[in-house]
């Protein structure tokens, strides 16, 4: 972390960037926050960790708006969206200094206290292990059980986009990478009974706090859909079954294509609803029917959505699969 | 209560385009061919301006199901506006069905001007199909429903 806290100091006192946008220490030893630097002083509070999730490429679409370069700190998974937003015109290319940060993981915490672990005060990586002090003294869990949802499936540590690379001794590596379409299938495989009643049970938590639209890279409309006054549900806990289906299914539809699987809108929900099996659906399917794409791989390509062959497949298959 | 599935009278939503599918129920009309008074035509100016929202609000306002008719691909009045519609409606369907709305709800049919006759089967079709669904409660409002 010192190395790129020193490279930040640099950039920013020879003036070849305005500000740094990294992630600043939190209250908890697990909560740090987004934040800018706008000199060399406030670094001090500085941190980068495994609890760094948040995705930085959104706070570029306001910093594209300043005066001066920005010098932002992406992760691997961070990049896709970058790159996404560069294609769609919402981020400047040429106001951003892009520093990869090489990544090991992030940790959730609820993973971490569902594991029996609470009251924590710090928290270290040891090996494979996690280190966790509590109010109730030191408490040890493997590293891997404590990893975020999206890290388990990680697409790579592979920075599709960046001016210069920070590598950072990084202590433990998951290798054991599942196939993030598990449990898109186990629910396909369900009856159409089954998936009513699953989904009825994950979507009737959701309390319509906005987090996962706000957190979301490709959810970068200026003006929103759920703010306008002619949707009934804007801005308010849902009434009904109903309006928690249209929520999710317009919101997911209007990142299909475009999102790049980056796990920040089920990172944010504070319900636990596992949003990335609706996304993931999308993905799936677009995959299968429109041949592989993956949004943010680069900042050309044409999205599935907005482009067509002739012999794309008809609405029906939807029927004949099943 | 129990709804009888012979008193159960269907809502029917049909988004229609102006250049072909609408013109079809036209000579549907004219040509003295019968389909169902459960159908509600919208006359779109083409496919393509059918947002997923549109079906999803349909639903939610009462309907039980949503047939859209666009050109045929290929025919389309602004050359590719039916092709963006395919894609979209087949994710749009798949995600329906993932989330366990009964499949036969929703349909897309390529329409043309000339195909009075194959717009009167596909709407006798698809009335007969949504009877045997039944009513729509997955994705309705209560409040829209009285
Ligand atoms: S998905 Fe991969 S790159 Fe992104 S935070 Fe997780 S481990 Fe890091
Ligand atoms: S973050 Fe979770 S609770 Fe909040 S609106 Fe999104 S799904 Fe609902
Ligand atoms: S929908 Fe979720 S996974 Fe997809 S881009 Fe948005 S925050 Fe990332």
């Amino acid at each position: 972390m010192q190395k790129i806290i020193e490279r930040a100091k640099e950039l920013l006192s020879k003036g070849e960037v305005a500000r740094v946008l990294g992630w600043k220490k939190g209250d908890l030893a697990y909560n740090p926050e987004p934040a800018f630097f706008n000199c060399t002083d406030e670094l001090t509070s500085f941190t980068y960790n495994g609890f760094c999730g948040a995705n930085l490429s959104k706070y570029m679409i306001e910093a594209s708006k300043l005066d001066g370069k920005t010098l932002v700190f992406l992760k691997p998974c961070d990049t896709y969206s970058f790159n996404q937003l560069i294609k769609e015109h919402r981020v400047d290319r040429e106001k951003a200094y892009i520093i990869g940060v090489s990544c090991s993981g992030n940790y959730s915490v609820e993973k971490i206290n569902k594991a029996g672990i609470k009251g924590i005060e710090s928290i270290e990586i040891d090996g494979e292990n996690l280190k966790v002090q509590t109010i109730y003294g030191q408490k040890t869990m493997a590293a891997k059980d404590a990893l975020m949802e999206r890290c388990t499936v990680c697409k790579g540590k592979e920075h599709k986009i960046f001016d210069e690379l920070i590598e950072i001794n990084t202590a433990y590596q998951n290798e054991d990478v599942t196939s993030r379409f598990d449990m898109v299938e186990k629910l396909e495989a369900m009856t159409s009974e089954e998936r009513f009643i699953f989904w009825q049970n994950e979507l009737s938590k959701c309390i319509r706090c906005n987090a996962c639209r706000n957190a979301c890279p490709a959810c970068s409309c200026r003006k929103c859909v759920f703010d306008s006054n002619n949707f009934d549900s804007a801005q308010k806990a849902n009434v009904d079954s109903f309006e928690e289906k249209m929520f999710h299914i317009i919101r997911a539809f209007h990142v299909a294509g475009r999102c790049t699987d980056c796990g920040e809108c089920s990172r944010v929900c504070p319900q636990g609803i596992p949003l990335h099996l609706l996304n993931r659906k999308f993905i799936k399917d677009i995959n299968e029917f429109y041949g592989e794409f993956q949004a943010g791989e680069d900042a050309q390509s044409k999205g599935p959505l907005t482009s067509f062959t002739l012999e794309d497949v008809e609405p029906s298959i939807v029927g004949e699969r099943k | 209560m129990q709804i009888d599935n012979k008193e159960f009278k269907p809502n029917i939503v049909a988004f229609c385009c102006n250049w072909c599918s609408y013109a079809g129920a036209d000579l549907a009309g004219t040509s003295r061919l019968s389909y169902p008074a459960d159908v509600k035509i919208i006359k779109v100016p083409c496919s393509c301006r059918v947002n997923p929202m549109f079906i999803l609000r349909a639903f939610e306002k009462g309907a039980d199901g949503v047939i859209l008719c666009g050109c045929h691909p290929g025919d389309c009045h602004y050359s590719t506006g039916n092709y963006y519609t395919r894609r979209r409606m087949t994710l749009l369907f798949s995600m329906l069905n993932y989330l366990g709305i009964e499949n036969g709800r929703t349909r897309v049919e390529w329409v043309s001007a000339a195909e009075g006759v194959k717009f009167s089967t596909v709407m006798n079709e698809f009335v007969e199909k949504i009877h045997s669904l039944g009513e729509n409660v997955r994705l309705g409002d209560l409040r829209c429903k009285r």
